[in-house]
């Protein structure tokens, strides 16, 4: 009973980072109705400057932190601005191929410029030192993870919900043509969309890049993205957030119990198959919205 | 549309190659294609690359990215799970010709097993499009890979499975040389097929799927059924392109299928130009030929730089992204198109009004 309880609390830790990044996913698909198969990249560009500014260029952690913050978000919206803009108006497939091939380049230039080894913020920046909360042995980095994801989902879902700009956001989220017709600029949400989306990601990756150091499979994240923004529906940023925990939880708890009948790895597709399951049971996830079609 | 060609009758309407022209070229293509094994080995020697090699991988992926065109170009259905089907193909192939399968029987099979499972996971088509299907894909993608990875009696797990030599009869496919007349049988036989597919009431079928498929499923176009026939057939040819390459490089591990493979088919496709025979085969030339081009200068520069030879991986998959980027903004319809302005540009040269 222990060891599941153990299983849950890191589950959810590593979920409410799934979160972040589901968010940024979700935020994006939302407003852009763009599927951004690069988010993942994102996190790993975020994790890799933070590192190299902290590690390499020994600048205070709440620097580095901010410093990684601006430079993503100017990455989101220059992107946006050279990239997905002219792609407006074309097939699917054509926007999904983009975004894949903004990941190739991304993750390509991170290899250059930082090579492949795993790398670790030294000093450590929160301690290791395990606690007990309750039954459960935590270590304080993790509580840490948990508390800042914490705070960002809520300080964005409060943006969305309150500020003027989050009110336009959600507006041309719910229809283009109206909100332009409000005096809503589209084009101005889709920046500021794409470069949140880089920004929750960056942080995600810093989080996660804390606890068992960076590397470039730090890009898987963006893959595992996919279940936990199905699962609660793409449009849904409360269902991301759901089902990032979700996921992060499930890949746990199906990792340490399944191993041993499948040989090892169970933890890299749980997701997957997880994801598989919700489309045939229920494509549209728990709060996405189910599409209608009339002739 | 050449200029003085006049269709008397619908058959010659409906011809492939209309004109004296081209079928002229076409022949000439055919015995250029059919003559270049022996004297590929000057060329190689020439430019530095491995052209019988090359080619042999051309036609290869060109079975596979037919299959994804038939399903993508002209279905309209996005799949990221083609890599691991190529996959599929291959350790089916692999394990069936190790238990002493002929040659002649593996290949099929490997085609048809890669169908079943091809199907099994286009059947979230029937209720999901565009985005959800490419997710659906992905996670196939994965969990393939994974089964290639760790269901180790039969796949012989990360230690990679040895495939014995492709053989008719007595006849050994054990050279470059030999296989490269097998390929380019399944790549002219691909081509014909995909060519001609789309001229039959299946492929008719396909293409309104594509274009509209509540009008399709309106004047009687059963839309289950073709989406997964599709997949089914897609799958098929890129099962059997799999089953080629496992007796081509005879040996086979799961590295080689990753998202990498699937994602370069997609590239492939949509660079050459979806929906267009033509695109295909450009796309595979093009994949095939850039990081062996790529690497010429590569291999020139470690003189100066000594360490280059280590990135040239993320070298590859850097400039395998701008390009397709580049493509995608300035040229999304992919090098067909382009190939066919050029043409109609010559055409009407110098007077183009």
């Amino acid at each position: 009973m222990q060891e599941f309880l153990q299983l849950i609390v890191t589950g959810l830790v590593i979920g409410s980072a799934y979160a972040l990044v589901a968010m940024g996913f979700a935020l994006i698909y939302k407003s852009t109705s763009i599927i951004n198969f690069a988010q993942g990249e994102f996190v790993l560009v975020g994790g890799y400057v933070c590192w190299w500014l902290y590690t390499g260029l020994h600048v205070p952690i709440v620097w580095a932190f901010l410093i990684t913050m601006v430079i993503a978000v100017f990455m989101g919206m220059v992107l946006e601005r050279l990239m997905l803009r002219p792609m407006i108006g074309e097939p699917i497939i054509s926007v999904i191929m983009i975004t894949i091939a903004l990941a190739a380049v991304l993750k390509s230039m991170v290899t250059m410029l930082w090579g492949t080894q795993i790398k670790v913020f030294t000093p450590a920046i929160f301690s290791q030192k395990a606690i007990y909360l309750g039954p459960v042995l935590v270590s304080e980095v993790y509580l840490w993870t948990f508390g800042f994801a914490a705070v960002f989902l809520g300080v964005f879902a409060a943006f969305f919900k309150f500020t003027r700009v989050g009110i336009s956001m959600r507006a041309v989220a719910n229809d283009q043509q109206v909100a332009q017709s409000m005096g809503i600029s589209v084009k101005r949400v889709f920046a500021i969309s794409w470069s949140i989306g880089a920004l929750v990601s960056a942080v995600g990756g810093i989080l996660v890049g804390n606890i068992n150091g960076i590397n470039i499979t730090l890009s898987d994240f963006g893959l595992k993205v996919f279940p936990a923004v199905i699962l609660g529906g793409l449009e849904s940023i409360g269902g991301a957030i759901i089902g990032g925990l979700t996921i992060g939880v499930l890949e746990n708890i199906m990792g340490s119990y399944l191993d041993v009948y499948l040989g090892g790895g169970v933890k890299e597709i749980a997701p997957f198959i997880v994801l598989i399951i919700i489309l045939m049971i229920k494509p549209y996830g728990l709060f996405g919205i189910k599409e209608i079609e009339r002739v | 549309m050449p200029c003085g060609l006049f269709f008397e009758t619908y058959q010659k309407d409906e011809s492939i190659f209309p004109t004296l022209w081209v079928r002229g070229w076409m022949i000439a293509l055919g015995i250029f294609l059919l003559a270049f094994p022996f004297f590929a080995q000057t060329v190689s020697d020439w430019v530095g690359i491995n052209m019988l090699n090359m080619f042999i991988l051309i036609f290869i992926f060109l079975v596979g990215a037919h299959g994804l065109n038939l399903l993508t170009g002209y279905t309209g259905q996005i799949s990221l799970g083609h890599g691991a089907f190529m996959g599929v193909g291959a350790y089916t192939a692999g394990i069936l010709a190790n238990l002493g399968w002929p040659f002649w029987i593996c290949l099929p099979a490997a085609g048809v097993v890669t169908a079943g499972v091809g199907m099994i996971f286009g059947i979230p088509s029937l209720r999901l499009r565009g985005l959800y299907l490419a997710i659906a894909t992905l996670a196939a993608q994965f969990i393939l890979v994974y089964a290639m990875r760790n269901w180790e009696h039969l796949t012989g797990g990360s230690a990679g499975l040895l495939v014995p030599t492709a053989k008719i009869g007595n006849f050994e496919f054990d050279s470059d040389f030999k296989f490269y007349f097998l390929a380019l049988a399944f790549a002219i036989g691909a081509t014909m097929y995909l060519k001609n597919v789309a001229r039959t009431r299946t492929g008719r079928a396909f293409v309104a799927v594509r274009d509209r498929y509540l009008s399709a499923e309106v004047i009687g176009v059963n839309l289950f059924k073709y989406r997964i026939m599709s997949f089914g057939i897609s799958s098929f040819m890129v099962g059997t392109a799999g089953g080629l390459w496992a007796f081509y490089i005879t040996i086979i591990s799961d590295e080689h299928f990753t998202l990498w493979l699937s994602v370069q088919y997609l590239a492939m496709c949509i660079v050459g130009g979806l929906g267009q025979v033509l695109g295909s085969i450009f796309g595979v030339i093009f994949m095939v030929v850039l990081p062996e081009v790529l690497r010429i200068p590569t291999e020139l520069l470690s003189g100066i730089f000594p360490n280059i030879s280590d990135i040239f991986a993320s070298l590859r998959e850097m400039v395998f992204g701008i390009v397709v980027i580049l493509f995608l903004i300035f040229e999304p319809d992919g090098m067909a198109a382009r190939w066919h302005t050029i043409r109609a540009y010559w055409k009407l040269w110098p007077f183009s009004y």
